[in-house]
Protein backbone atom coordinates (compact mmCIF):
# COMPACT_ATOMS: atom_id res chain seq x y z
CA UNK A 1 0.00 0.00 0.00
CA UNK A 2 2.60 2.44 1.16
CA UNK A 3 5.67 1.60 -1.59
CA UNK A 4 7.61 4.03 -3.52
CA UNK A 5 5.44 3.41 -6.75
CA UNK A 6 2.28 3.90 -4.56
CA UNK A 7 3.69 6.65 -2.96
CA UNK A 8 4.10 8.35 -6.11
CA UNK A 9 0.55 7.42 -7.02
CA UNK A 10 -0.18 9.33 -3.42
CA UNK A 11 2.10 12.36 -4.67
CA UNK A 12 0.31 12.58 -7.92
CA UNK A 13 -3.42 11.68 -7.82
CA UNK A 14 -4.25 11.56 -11.18
CA UNK A 15 -7.82 9.84 -11.06
CA UNK A 16 -7.12 8.02 -14.72
CA UNK A 17 -3.92 6.60 -13.83
CA UNK A 18 -5.47 5.34 -10.28
CA UNK A 19 -8.28 3.82 -11.80
CA UNK A 20 -6.41 1.95 -15.06
CA UNK A 21 -4.25 0.06 -12.56
CA UNK A 22 -7.65 -1.48 -11.22
CA UNK A 23 -9.50 -1.54 -14.56
CA UNK A 24 -6.56 -2.48 -17.32
CA UNK A 25 -5.85 -5.91 -15.68
CA UNK A 26 -9.43 -6.85 -15.08
CA UNK A 27 -10.08 -6.31 -18.57
CA UNK A 28 -7.44 -8.32 -19.75
CA UNK A 29 -8.73 -11.54 -17.79
CA UNK A 30 -12.21 -11.30 -19.34
CA UNK A 31 -10.13 -10.64 -22.92
CA UNK A 32 -8.39 -13.73 -21.99
CA UNK A 33 -11.64 -15.58 -21.37
CA UNK A 34 -12.70 -14.66 -25.11
CA UNK A 35 -10.07 -16.11 -26.55
CA UNK A 36 -11.48 -19.73 -27.88
CA UNK A 37 -14.65 -18.03 -29.03
CA UNK A 38 -13.18 -15.58 -31.04
CA UNK A 39 -9.61 -16.93 -31.56
CA UNK A 40 -9.97 -20.84 -31.89
CA UNK A 41 -7.20 -21.67 -33.47
CA UNK A 42 -4.60 -19.71 -30.91
CA UNK A 43 -6.37 -21.93 -27.77
CA UNK A 44 -3.83 -24.19 -27.46
CA UNK A 45 -0.85 -21.56 -27.68
CA UNK A 46 -2.96 -19.32 -25.25
CA UNK A 47 -3.32 -22.51 -22.98
CA UNK A 48 1.04 -22.85 -22.80
CA UNK A 49 1.51 -19.21 -22.38
CA UNK A 50 -1.05 -19.35 -19.47
CA UNK A 51 0.55 -22.28 -17.74
CA UNK A 52 4.21 -20.40 -18.51
CA UNK A 53 2.44 -17.27 -16.98
CA UNK A 54 1.46 -19.36 -13.77
CA UNK A 55 4.90 -21.16 -13.71
CA UNK A 56 6.47 -17.61 -13.70
CA UNK A 57 3.96 -16.13 -11.32
CA UNK A 58 5.39 -18.79 -8.39
CA UNK A 59 9.11 -17.90 -9.55
CA UNK A 60 8.10 -13.97 -9.05
CA UNK A 61 7.20 -15.10 -5.22
CA UNK A 62 10.54 -16.03 -4.80
CA UNK A 63 13.16 -13.84 -7.22
CA UNK A 64 10.40 -10.77 -7.01
CA UNK A 65 9.31 -10.61 -3.31
CA UNK A 66 12.18 -12.24 -1.25
CA UNK A 67 15.07 -11.57 -3.54
CA UNK A 68 15.89 -15.44 -3.99
CA UNK A 69 17.24 -16.06 -8.03
CA UNK A 70 17.14 -19.34 -8.74
CA UNK A 71 18.31 -21.16 -11.56
CA UNK A 72 16.35 -24.53 -10.57
CA UNK A 73 13.28 -23.44 -11.34
CA UNK A 74 12.09 -26.02 -13.49
CA UNK A 75 12.97 -29.08 -10.90
CA UNK A 76 9.76 -28.11 -9.34
CA UNK A 77 7.87 -27.78 -12.54
CA UNK A 78 8.89 -31.32 -13.62
CA UNK A 79 8.48 -32.59 -10.19
CA UNK A 80 4.39 -31.75 -10.97
CA UNK A 81 4.65 -32.40 -14.69
CA UNK A 82 5.85 -36.37 -13.91
CA UNK A 83 4.15 -36.45 -10.23
CA UNK A 84 0.92 -35.64 -12.68
CA UNK A 85 2.07 -37.89 -15.86
CA UNK A 86 3.22 -40.97 -13.73
CA UNK A 87 0.02 -40.91 -11.61
CA UNK A 88 -2.23 -40.79 -15.03
CA UNK A 89 -0.35 -44.15 -16.21
CA UNK A 90 -0.69 -45.94 -13.41
CA UNK A 91 -3.23 -45.14 -10.67
CA UNK A 92 -5.70 -42.68 -11.41
CA UNK A 93 -5.98 -39.86 -14.33
CA UNK A 94 -8.38 -37.55 -12.64
CA UNK A 95 -7.21 -34.11 -13.41
CA UNK A 96 -8.28 -32.95 -10.12
CA UNK A 97 -6.24 -35.15 -7.97
CA UNK A 98 -3.11 -35.36 -10.01
CA UNK A 99 -2.62 -32.05 -10.04
CA UNK A 100 -3.20 -31.25 -6.68
CA UNK A 101 -0.62 -34.53 -6.36
CA UNK A 102 1.46 -33.04 -8.52
CA UNK A 103 1.48 -29.64 -6.02
CA UNK A 104 2.33 -31.99 -3.40
CA UNK A 105 4.84 -33.13 -4.56
CA UNK A 106 6.86 -30.35 -5.69
CA UNK A 107 6.23 -29.30 -2.38
CA UNK A 108 8.18 -31.48 -0.72
CA UNK A 109 10.94 -31.30 -3.29
CA UNK A 110 10.73 -27.68 -2.66
CA UNK A 111 11.00 -28.35 1.31
CA UNK A 112 13.66 -31.20 0.94
CA UNK A 113 15.80 -29.11 -1.49
CA UNK A 114 15.13 -25.76 -0.14
CA UNK A 115 15.89 -26.49 3.72
CA UNK A 116 19.56 -27.21 2.74
CA UNK A 117 20.09 -24.49 -0.09
CA UNK A 118 18.65 -21.96 1.88
CA UNK A 119 21.47 -22.16 4.32
CA UNK A 120 23.14 -20.19 1.60
CA UNK A 121 22.25 -17.03 -0.20
CA UNK A 122 23.06 -15.13 -3.33
CA UNK A 123 25.52 -17.05 -5.79
CA UNK A 124 26.13 -20.10 -3.40
CA UNK A 125 22.35 -20.57 -3.57
CA UNK A 126 22.28 -19.97 -7.55
CA UNK A 127 24.52 -22.99 -7.82
CA UNK A 128 22.92 -24.95 -5.56
CA UNK A 129 19.60 -24.81 -7.30
CA UNK A 130 21.44 -25.48 -10.37
CA UNK A 131 23.05 -28.17 -9.18
CA UNK A 132 20.01 -29.65 -7.49
CA UNK A 133 18.31 -29.62 -10.88
CA UNK A 134 20.57 -31.21 -12.91
CA UNK A 135 21.00 -34.09 -10.80
CA UNK A 136 16.69 -34.36 -10.53
CA UNK A 137 17.28 -34.24 -14.40
CA UNK A 138 19.72 -36.60 -14.57
CA UNK A 139 17.43 -38.73 -11.76
CA UNK A 140 14.75 -38.95 -14.41
CA UNK A 141 16.82 -39.36 -17.27
CA UNK A 142 18.05 -42.64 -16.21
CA UNK A 143 14.98 -43.72 -14.47
CA UNK A 144 13.92 -44.71 -17.96
CA UNK A 145 11.36 -47.38 -16.71
CA UNK A 146 9.35 -44.69 -14.49
CA UNK A 147 10.16 -41.69 -16.38
CA UNK A 148 10.53 -43.07 -19.76
CA UNK A 149 13.48 -41.41 -19.86
CA UNK A 150 14.75 -39.62 -22.93
CA UNK A 151 11.36 -40.12 -24.64
CA UNK A 152 9.39 -38.77 -22.02
CA UNK A 153 6.22 -40.09 -20.91
CA UNK A 154 4.08 -40.41 -23.99
CA UNK A 155 0.53 -40.94 -24.22
CA UNK A 156 -0.69 -39.90 -21.04
CA UNK A 157 -4.28 -39.10 -21.02
CA UNK A 158 -6.43 -37.42 -18.24
CA UNK A 159 -10.28 -38.58 -17.43
CA UNK A 160 -12.43 -35.66 -17.85
CA UNK A 161 -12.73 -32.50 -15.70
CA UNK A 162 -14.62 -32.87 -12.79
CA UNK A 163 -16.16 -35.84 -14.51
CA UNK A 164 -17.67 -33.73 -17.40
CA UNK A 165 -15.43 -31.46 -19.43
CA UNK A 166 -13.27 -33.67 -21.67
CA UNK A 167 -10.21 -32.63 -23.34
CA UNK A 168 -11.04 -31.61 -26.43
CA UNK A 169 -8.86 -31.63 -29.55
CA UNK A 170 -9.36 -28.01 -29.85
CA UNK A 171 -8.15 -27.18 -26.13
CA UNK A 172 -10.79 -25.03 -24.95
CA UNK A 173 -11.27 -27.13 -21.59
CA UNK A 174 -7.60 -27.43 -21.29
CA UNK A 175 -7.47 -23.07 -21.97
CA UNK A 176 -10.59 -22.44 -19.44
CA UNK A 177 -9.24 -25.01 -16.79
CA UNK A 178 -5.56 -23.74 -17.01
CA UNK A 179 -6.98 -20.03 -16.94
CA UNK A 180 -8.57 -21.18 -13.78
CA UNK A 181 -5.79 -22.18 -12.04
CA UNK A 182 -4.21 -19.62 -13.04
CA UNK A 183 -6.56 -17.28 -11.69
CA UNK A 184 -6.61 -18.92 -8.36
CA UNK A 185 -3.06 -18.67 -8.05
CA UNK A 186 -3.31 -15.40 -8.75
CA UNK A 187 -5.18 -14.47 -6.10
CA UNK A 188 -3.79 -16.31 -3.35
CA UNK A 189 -0.07 -14.99 -4.60
CA UNK A 190 -1.74 -11.31 -4.48
CA UNK A 191 -3.14 -12.34 -0.22
CA UNK A 192 0.09 -13.42 0.50
CA UNK A 193 1.96 -10.56 -0.90
CA UNK A 194 -0.10 -8.19 0.80
CA UNK A 195 0.11 -9.81 4.00
CA UNK A 196 2.60 -8.92 6.68
CA UNK A 197 3.89 -12.81 6.12
CA UNK A 198 4.40 -11.03 2.34
CA UNK A 199 5.70 -7.64 3.75
CA UNK A 200 8.40 -9.47 5.68
CA UNK A 201 9.56 -11.12 2.29
CA UNK A 202 10.32 -7.85 1.02
CA UNK A 203 12.04 -6.53 3.96
CA UNK A 204 14.55 -9.87 3.68
CA UNK A 205 14.83 -8.84 -0.20
CA UNK A 206 16.07 -5.23 0.94
CA UNK A 207 18.16 -5.94 4.06
CA UNK A 208 17.64 -9.13 5.14
CA UNK A 209 20.61 -8.32 8.35
CA UNK A 210 17.73 -5.47 9.55
CA UNK A 211 15.24 -8.59 9.49
CA UNK A 212 17.30 -10.32 11.87
CA UNK A 213 18.10 -7.43 14.28
CA UNK A 214 14.11 -7.12 14.29
CA UNK A 215 13.80 -10.78 15.38
CA UNK A 216 12.88 -12.16 12.47
CA UNK A 217 13.62 -15.86 11.54
CA UNK A 218 14.95 -15.41 8.06
CA UNK A 219 15.40 -18.93 7.32
CA UNK A 220 12.25 -20.35 8.10
CA UNK A 221 10.64 -17.10 6.38
CA UNK A 222 12.70 -17.72 3.58
CA UNK A 223 11.50 -22.11 3.37
CA UNK A 224 7.98 -21.24 3.42
CA UNK A 225 8.13 -18.58 0.79
CA UNK A 226 10.12 -21.20 -1.25
CA UNK A 227 7.49 -24.16 -0.76
CA UNK A 228 4.70 -22.01 -1.47
CA UNK A 229 6.44 -20.94 -4.27
CA UNK A 230 7.42 -24.14 -5.52
CA UNK A 231 3.36 -25.59 -5.11
CA UNK A 232 2.55 -23.48 -7.43
CA UNK A 233 5.44 -24.29 -9.82
CA UNK A 234 4.34 -28.00 -9.29
CA UNK A 235 0.94 -27.00 -10.30
CA UNK A 236 1.98 -25.60 -13.50
CA UNK A 237 4.04 -28.67 -14.34
CA UNK A 238 1.11 -30.95 -13.77
CA UNK A 239 -1.24 -28.29 -16.09
CA UNK A 240 1.41 -28.94 -18.66
CA UNK A 241 1.44 -32.59 -18.47
CA UNK A 242 -2.77 -32.58 -18.46
CA UNK A 243 -2.68 -30.34 -21.61
CA UNK A 244 -0.71 -31.43 -23.87
CA UNK A 245 -0.92 -34.88 -22.58
CA UNK A 246 3.16 -35.60 -22.52
CA UNK A 247 5.75 -35.02 -20.61
CA UNK A 248 9.27 -34.56 -21.40
CA UNK A 249 12.69 -34.37 -20.23
CA UNK A 250 12.95 -30.98 -21.04
CA UNK A 251 10.46 -30.07 -18.09
CA UNK A 252 13.30 -30.25 -15.74
CA UNK A 253 15.96 -28.39 -18.05
CA UNK A 254 18.23 -25.79 -17.30
CA UNK A 255 16.81 -24.38 -20.50
CA UNK A 256 13.50 -24.28 -19.02
CA UNK A 257 14.83 -22.37 -15.65
CA UNK A 258 16.62 -19.81 -17.58
CA UNK A 259 13.47 -19.11 -20.23
CA UNK A 260 10.97 -18.78 -17.03
CA UNK A 261 13.93 -16.41 -15.44
CA UNK A 262 13.90 -14.58 -18.49
CA UNK A 263 10.57 -14.21 -18.73
CA UNK A 264 9.85 -12.76 -15.56
CA UNK A 265 12.94 -10.18 -15.71
CA UNK A 266 11.62 -8.98 -19.14
CA UNK A 267 8.10 -8.51 -17.58
CA UNK A 268 9.37 -6.80 -14.52
CA UNK A 269 9.58 -9.11 -11.29
CA UNK A 270 8.58 -7.93 -7.68
CA UNK A 271 5.10 -6.57 -9.27
CA UNK A 272 2.63 -9.11 -9.57
CA UNK A 273 2.02 -8.66 -13.48
CA UNK A 274 5.35 -9.06 -14.17
CA UNK A 275 4.87 -12.37 -15.56
CA UNK A 276 1.47 -11.47 -17.19
CA UNK A 277 3.79 -9.15 -19.63
CA UNK A 278 7.10 -11.17 -19.96
CA UNK A 279 5.95 -14.53 -21.01
CA UNK A 280 3.61 -13.88 -24.13
CA UNK A 281 6.15 -10.84 -25.19
CA UNK A 282 8.99 -13.77 -24.66
CA UNK A 283 6.91 -16.54 -26.05
CA UNK A 284 6.05 -13.88 -29.21
CA UNK A 285 9.78 -13.21 -29.65
CA UNK A 286 10.69 -16.35 -29.55
CA UNK A 287 8.18 -17.37 -32.39
CA UNK A 288 9.02 -14.84 -34.42
CA UNK A 289 13.05 -15.06 -34.53
CA UNK A 290 13.19 -18.87 -34.25
CA UNK A 291 11.04 -19.33 -37.14
CA UNK A 292 13.89 -18.91 -39.34
CA UNK A 293 16.94 -20.46 -37.52
CA UNK A 294 16.31 -21.68 -33.76
CA UNK A 295 20.47 -19.66 -33.78
CA UNK A 296 18.72 -16.23 -34.32
CA UNK A 297 16.35 -16.59 -31.05
CA UNK A 298 19.56 -18.13 -29.04
CA UNK A 299 20.83 -14.50 -30.11
CA UNK A 300 17.53 -12.68 -29.63
CA UNK A 301 17.89 -14.27 -25.84
CA UNK A 302 20.75 -12.97 -25.44
CA UNK A 303 20.07 -9.69 -26.71
CA UNK A 304 16.84 -9.00 -24.45
CA UNK A 305 18.79 -10.10 -21.28
CA UNK A 306 21.71 -7.65 -21.90
CA UNK A 307 18.79 -4.84 -22.92
CA UNK A 308 17.03 -5.66 -19.42
CA UNK A 309 19.61 -5.92 -17.18
CA UNK A 310 21.71 -2.99 -18.48
CA UNK A 311 18.90 -0.20 -19.34
CA UNK A 312 15.81 -1.73 -18.23
CA UNK A 313 16.25 -3.09 -14.74
CA UNK A 314 12.45 -2.75 -13.61
CA UNK A 315 11.50 -4.75 -17.03
CA UNK A 316 8.85 -3.89 -19.10
CA UNK A 317 6.32 -2.76 -16.23
CA UNK A 318 9.36 -0.79 -14.80
CA UNK A 319 9.53 1.04 -18.01
CA UNK A 320 6.36 2.05 -17.73
CA UNK A 321 5.79 3.09 -14.63
CA UNK A 322 9.05 5.17 -14.76
CA UNK A 323 7.65 6.95 -17.89
CA UNK A 324 4.44 7.40 -16.42
CA UNK A 325 5.99 8.99 -13.39
CA UNK A 326 8.24 11.57 -15.39
CA UNK A 327 5.09 12.42 -17.55
CA UNK A 328 2.93 12.65 -14.24
CA UNK A 329 5.97 15.48 -13.22
CA UNK A 330 5.89 17.00 -16.44
CA UNK A 331 2.06 17.39 -16.39
CA UNK A 332 2.57 18.84 -12.85
CA UNK A 333 5.47 21.60 -13.85
CA UNK B 1 20.83 -0.33 41.16
CA UNK B 2 23.36 -2.84 42.11
CA UNK B 3 20.63 -4.61 43.92
CA UNK B 4 19.22 -5.99 41.43
CA UNK B 5 19.69 -8.58 39.38
CA UNK B 6 21.53 -8.01 35.74
CA UNK B 7 19.73 -7.99 33.34
CA UNK B 8 22.63 -7.75 30.67
CA UNK B 9 25.86 -9.50 31.79
CA UNK B 10 29.43 -11.35 29.94
CA UNK B 11 32.21 -12.61 31.82
CA UNK B 12 35.55 -12.90 29.97
CA UNK B 13 33.79 -11.57 26.73
CA UNK B 14 36.57 -12.33 23.92
CA UNK B 15 36.80 -11.72 20.14
CA UNK B 16 39.92 -12.18 17.73
CA UNK B 17 39.69 -11.11 14.09
CA UNK B 18 42.65 -13.09 12.61
CA UNK B 19 45.40 -12.03 15.41
CA UNK B 20 43.88 -9.09 16.49
CA UNK B 21 42.31 -8.95 19.86
CA UNK B 22 39.31 -6.85 19.06
CA UNK B 23 37.61 -7.34 22.32
CA UNK B 24 39.63 -8.92 25.30
CA UNK B 25 38.27 -10.71 28.47
CA UNK B 26 35.07 -8.11 28.83
CA UNK B 27 33.76 -8.36 32.29
CA UNK B 28 30.69 -6.35 32.10
CA UNK B 29 27.01 -5.86 34.10
CA UNK B 30 24.37 -3.75 32.87
CA UNK B 31 21.11 -3.56 35.09
CA UNK B 32 17.32 -2.92 34.48
CA UNK B 33 16.43 0.90 34.39
CA UNK B 34 20.33 1.49 33.99
CA UNK B 35 21.62 4.42 31.98
CA UNK B 36 24.99 3.77 30.60
CA UNK B 37 27.26 4.91 28.04
CA UNK B 38 30.67 3.17 26.32
CA UNK B 39 32.99 5.69 25.17
CA UNK B 40 36.60 5.08 23.42
CA UNK B 41 38.30 6.03 20.55
CA UNK B 42 37.59 5.10 17.06
CA UNK B 43 38.82 1.01 16.56
CA UNK B 44 38.32 0.55 20.29
CA UNK B 45 35.88 -2.20 19.72
CA UNK B 46 32.37 -0.55 20.98
CA UNK B 47 30.57 -1.93 17.64
CA UNK B 48 32.12 -5.11 17.99
CA UNK B 49 31.26 -5.35 21.51
CA UNK B 50 27.51 -4.78 20.60
CA UNK B 51 28.11 -7.61 18.05
CA UNK B 52 28.89 -9.82 20.64
CA UNK B 53 26.01 -9.28 22.69
CA UNK B 54 23.70 -8.80 20.20
CA UNK B 55 24.59 -12.31 18.44
CA UNK B 56 25.79 -10.80 14.92
CA UNK B 57 29.00 -11.89 15.93
CA UNK B 58 29.95 -15.15 17.79
CA UNK B 59 32.96 -14.33 21.14
CA UNK B 60 35.99 -16.28 20.46
CA UNK B 61 35.33 -17.17 23.97
CA UNK B 62 33.58 -15.91 26.97
CA UNK B 63 29.64 -15.67 27.47
CA UNK B 64 26.76 -13.34 27.48
CA UNK B 65 24.10 -13.67 29.88
CA UNK B 66 20.46 -11.95 29.12
CA UNK B 67 18.13 -11.78 32.24
CA UNK B 68 20.37 -14.74 33.84
CA UNK B 69 19.99 -17.00 31.13
CA UNK B 70 22.98 -17.74 28.82
CA UNK B 71 22.58 -16.70 25.60
CA UNK B 72 26.03 -17.39 23.85
CA UNK B 73 24.85 -20.25 21.28
CA UNK B 74 21.65 -18.14 20.81
CA UNK B 75 21.42 -16.48 17.43
CA UNK B 76 20.49 -13.12 16.82
CA UNK B 77 16.53 -13.37 16.65
CA UNK B 78 16.30 -15.90 19.93
CA UNK B 79 18.02 -12.60 22.04
CA UNK B 80 15.38 -10.29 20.44
CA UNK B 81 12.78 -12.43 21.22
CA UNK B 82 14.15 -12.12 25.01
CA UNK B 83 13.93 -8.29 24.71
CA UNK B 84 17.39 -7.21 23.35
CA UNK B 85 16.96 -4.43 20.77
CA UNK B 86 20.25 -2.40 18.75
CA UNK B 87 20.34 0.40 16.27
CA UNK B 88 23.31 0.17 13.80
CA UNK B 89 26.16 2.71 13.39
CA UNK B 90 25.51 2.07 9.90
CA UNK B 91 21.71 2.86 9.30
CA UNK B 92 20.24 -0.49 8.23
CA UNK B 93 16.62 0.13 7.19
CA UNK B 94 14.79 -1.13 4.07
CA UNK B 95 15.12 1.72 1.92
CA UNK B 96 12.74 1.33 -0.92
CA UNK B 97 9.68 0.53 1.87
CA UNK B 98 7.86 3.66 3.03
CA UNK B 99 8.91 4.62 7.20
CA UNK B 100 5.66 3.62 7.90
CA UNK B 101 6.04 -0.12 6.15
CA UNK B 102 9.44 0.44 8.29
CA UNK B 103 8.12 0.42 11.32
CA UNK B 104 5.14 -2.03 10.63
CA UNK B 105 7.52 -4.86 9.72
CA UNK B 106 9.26 -4.84 13.23
CA UNK B 107 5.84 -4.37 15.15
CA UNK B 108 4.72 -7.44 13.33
CA UNK B 109 7.44 -9.67 14.12
CA UNK B 110 7.26 -8.19 17.82
CA UNK B 111 3.16 -8.95 18.47
CA UNK B 112 4.00 -12.64 16.66
CA UNK B 113 1.40 -11.27 13.67
CA UNK B 114 4.37 -11.68 10.83
CA UNK B 115 3.27 -15.52 10.20
CA UNK B 116 -0.27 -14.19 8.89
CA UNK B 117 -0.06 -14.79 5.18
CA UNK B 118 -3.68 -14.56 4.22
CA UNK B 119 -4.89 -11.46 6.36
CA UNK B 120 -3.83 -8.04 4.54
CA UNK B 121 -0.86 -6.34 6.37
CA UNK B 122 -3.05 -3.17 5.46
CA UNK B 123 -5.92 -4.40 7.91
CA UNK B 124 -3.76 -4.64 11.02
CA UNK B 125 -5.37 -1.66 12.97
CA UNK B 126 -3.91 -2.28 16.09
CA UNK B 127 -0.37 -2.72 14.98
CA UNK B 128 -0.43 0.38 12.75
CA UNK B 129 -1.90 2.09 15.74
CA UNK B 130 1.32 1.64 17.76
CA UNK B 131 3.76 2.00 14.02
CA UNK B 132 1.76 5.68 14.32
CA UNK B 133 2.54 6.18 17.86
CA UNK B 134 5.98 5.30 17.37
CA UNK B 135 6.66 7.93 14.48
CA UNK B 136 4.84 10.22 16.37
CA UNK B 137 7.16 10.10 19.43
CA UNK B 138 10.41 10.12 16.97
CA UNK B 139 8.76 13.15 15.10
CA UNK B 140 8.89 11.27 11.75
CA UNK B 141 4.62 11.64 11.51
CA UNK B 142 5.27 13.61 8.20
CA UNK B 143 6.61 11.96 6.39
CA UNK B 144 5.24 8.31 6.98
CA UNK B 145 4.50 8.01 3.17
CA UNK B 146 7.66 8.20 2.21
CA UNK B 147 10.41 5.64 1.10
CA UNK B 148 12.84 5.43 3.62
CA UNK B 149 15.69 6.55 1.24
CA UNK B 150 14.42 9.92 0.65
CA UNK B 151 14.39 11.10 3.88
CA UNK B 152 17.62 13.08 5.15
CA UNK B 153 20.05 10.90 6.58
CA UNK B 154 19.13 12.61 10.16
CA UNK B 155 15.84 11.65 9.90
CA UNK B 156 16.76 7.87 9.06
CA UNK B 157 18.83 8.12 12.22
CA UNK B 158 15.67 8.73 13.93
CA UNK B 159 13.51 5.69 11.93
CA UNK B 160 16.22 3.70 12.85
CA UNK B 161 15.72 3.67 16.53
CA UNK B 162 11.96 3.75 15.95
CA UNK B 163 12.56 0.55 13.84
CA UNK B 164 13.94 -0.68 17.50
CA UNK B 165 11.80 0.82 19.58
CA UNK B 166 8.88 -0.83 17.71
CA UNK B 167 10.50 -4.29 19.94
CA UNK B 168 9.78 -3.39 23.20
CA UNK B 169 13.08 -4.23 24.29
CA UNK B 170 14.37 -4.85 27.94
CA UNK B 171 17.93 -3.38 26.88
CA UNK B 172 18.34 -1.64 24.06
CA UNK B 173 21.83 -0.91 22.56
CA UNK B 174 22.28 2.46 20.54
CA UNK B 175 25.50 2.06 18.65
CA UNK B 176 26.48 5.99 17.69
CA UNK B 177 22.68 6.96 17.29
CA UNK B 178 23.53 10.55 16.81
CA UNK B 179 26.05 9.60 14.20
CA UNK B 180 24.98 11.64 11.54
CA UNK B 181 22.55 14.12 13.00
CA UNK B 182 23.95 17.47 13.87
CA UNK B 183 25.22 18.29 16.98
CA UNK B 184 22.70 20.68 17.94
CA UNK B 185 20.14 18.90 17.77
CA UNK B 186 21.49 15.47 19.04
CA UNK B 187 19.01 16.58 22.40
CA UNK B 188 16.50 15.43 20.15
CA UNK B 189 17.68 11.59 20.85
CA UNK B 190 18.11 12.07 24.63
CA UNK B 191 14.05 13.45 24.74
CA UNK B 192 12.93 10.23 22.82
CA UNK B 193 15.00 8.33 25.29
CA UNK B 194 13.46 9.97 28.04
CA UNK B 195 10.01 8.87 27.12
CA UNK B 196 11.17 5.06 27.08
CA UNK B 197 9.75 2.89 30.19
CA UNK B 198 12.12 3.94 33.52
CA UNK B 199 12.89 0.05 33.76
CA UNK B 200 13.79 -0.38 30.17
CA UNK B 201 18.38 -0.67 30.32
CA UNK B 202 20.04 1.66 27.94
CA UNK B 203 23.40 1.22 26.27
CA UNK B 204 24.87 4.28 24.51
CA UNK B 205 27.44 4.14 22.51
CA UNK B 206 28.61 8.38 20.90
CA UNK B 207 31.73 9.84 20.15
CA UNK B 208 29.75 13.26 21.37
CA UNK B 209 30.60 13.75 24.82
CA UNK B 210 28.06 16.44 25.66
CA UNK B 211 25.28 13.90 25.10
CA UNK B 212 27.22 11.07 27.17
CA UNK B 213 27.76 13.18 30.08
CA UNK B 214 23.83 14.17 30.39
CA UNK B 215 22.75 10.69 29.61
CA UNK B 216 24.60 8.79 31.65
CA UNK B 217 24.26 7.65 35.35
CA UNK B 218 27.77 5.69 34.61
CA UNK B 219 30.32 5.44 31.98
CA UNK B 220 32.62 2.82 30.78
CA UNK B 221 35.89 3.29 29.09
CA UNK B 222 36.96 0.62 26.39
CA UNK B 223 40.82 0.96 24.96
CA UNK B 224 41.72 -1.65 22.65
CA UNK B 225 39.25 -3.52 23.39
CA UNK B 226 39.29 -4.38 26.84
CA UNK B 227 37.38 -1.94 30.22
CA UNK B 228 39.47 0.60 30.85
CA UNK B 229 37.81 1.97 33.67
CA UNK B 230 34.13 2.37 34.69
CA UNK B 231 32.63 5.33 36.76
CA UNK B 232 30.04 7.94 36.74
CA UNK B 233 30.46 10.82 34.49
CA UNK B 234 32.18 13.01 37.61
CA UNK B 235 35.26 10.10 38.01
CA UNK B 236 35.26 9.26 34.63
CA UNK B 237 35.70 13.20 33.04
CA UNK B 238 38.32 13.22 36.19
CA UNK B 239 40.41 10.48 35.66
CA UNK B 240 43.63 11.38 33.95
CA UNK B 241 44.08 8.35 31.53
CA UNK B 242 40.90 8.97 30.06
CA UNK B 243 41.83 12.72 29.14
CA UNK B 244 45.18 11.98 28.20
CA UNK B 245 43.29 8.91 25.56
CA UNK B 246 40.71 12.03 25.07
CA UNK B 247 43.62 14.61 24.78
CA UNK B 248 46.14 12.68 23.05
CA UNK B 249 44.08 10.67 20.51
CA UNK B 250 46.31 11.09 17.80
CA UNK B 251 49.29 10.13 19.61
CA UNK B 252 47.22 6.98 21.27
CA UNK B 253 46.68 6.30 17.12
CA UNK B 254 50.08 6.52 16.02
CA UNK B 255 51.37 4.23 19.13
N1 LIG C 1 34.70 -7.99 10.40
C1 LIG C 1 35.93 -7.54 10.77
N2 LIG C 1 37.03 -8.17 10.35
C2 LIG C 1 38.25 -7.73 10.73
N3 LIG C 1 38.46 -6.69 11.52
C3 LIG C 1 37.40 -6.02 11.99
C4 LIG C 1 36.06 -6.41 11.62
N4 LIG C 1 35.21 -5.57 12.23
C5 LIG C 1 35.95 -4.69 12.91
N5 LIG C 1 37.26 -4.97 12.78
C6 LIG C 1 38.35 -4.24 13.42
O1 LIG C 1 38.16 -4.31 14.81
C7 LIG C 1 38.50 -3.09 15.42
C8 LIG C 1 37.33 -2.58 16.23
O2 LIG C 1 36.28 -2.19 15.36
P1 LIG C 1 34.91 -1.62 15.89
O3 LIG C 1 34.09 -1.30 14.71
O4 LIG C 1 34.34 -2.54 16.88
O5 LIG C 1 35.38 -0.28 16.61
P2 LIG C 1 34.51 0.91 17.19
O6 LIG C 1 34.98 1.14 18.57
O7 LIG C 1 33.07 0.67 16.98
O8 LIG C 1 35.00 2.11 16.28
P3 LIG C 1 34.20 3.44 15.82
O9 LIG C 1 34.24 4.39 16.95
O10 LIG C 1 34.99 3.93 14.66
O11 LIG C 1 32.83 3.02 15.45
C9 LIG C 1 38.92 -2.16 14.32
O12 LIG C 1 40.33 -2.15 14.27
C10 LIG C 1 38.35 -2.77 13.09
O13 LIG C 1 39.18 -2.49 11.97
MG1 LIG D 1 31.59 1.56 15.97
Amino acid sequence: MTDRSNAAVLVLPQAGTVGARKILPMLLWVAALAIPTFAPGYTPLASQIVVMILFALSLDLLVGFTGIVTLGHAALFGAGAYTAGIMALRLTNDPLITALSGMAVAALVGLVTGSCMLRTKGLAFLVLSLAAAFMLHELANMATSVTGGDDGLQGVSFAPLLGVFEFDFRGQTAFYYSLACLFAAFLLVRRVVNSPFGWSLRGIRENDGRMRAIGCPIYRRRLAAYVISSALAGLAGALQAQITQFVALRSLSLELSGDVLIMLILGGAGRLYGAFVGVPLFMFAQDLLAKEDPANWYLGQGVILLVMTLFVPGGVLGLVERVRRSLGRGGRR
Amino acid sequence: MSGSAPILETRGLTRFFGPVRVTGDVDFTLHPGERRAIIGPNGAGKTTFVNLLSGRLAPSSGQVFLGGENVTAMSEARRIKLGLGRTFQITSLFPNLSVRKNVFLAVAEHEGVAWNLFRSAASHRRQFDRVDELLDRVGLSDVAEVPAQDLPYGRQRLLEIAVTLALRPRVLLLDEPAAGIPTSESHIILSILDTLPKDIAVLLIDHDMDLVFRFAQRITVLVQGSVMVEGTPAEIAANERVRKIYLGESDHAAA
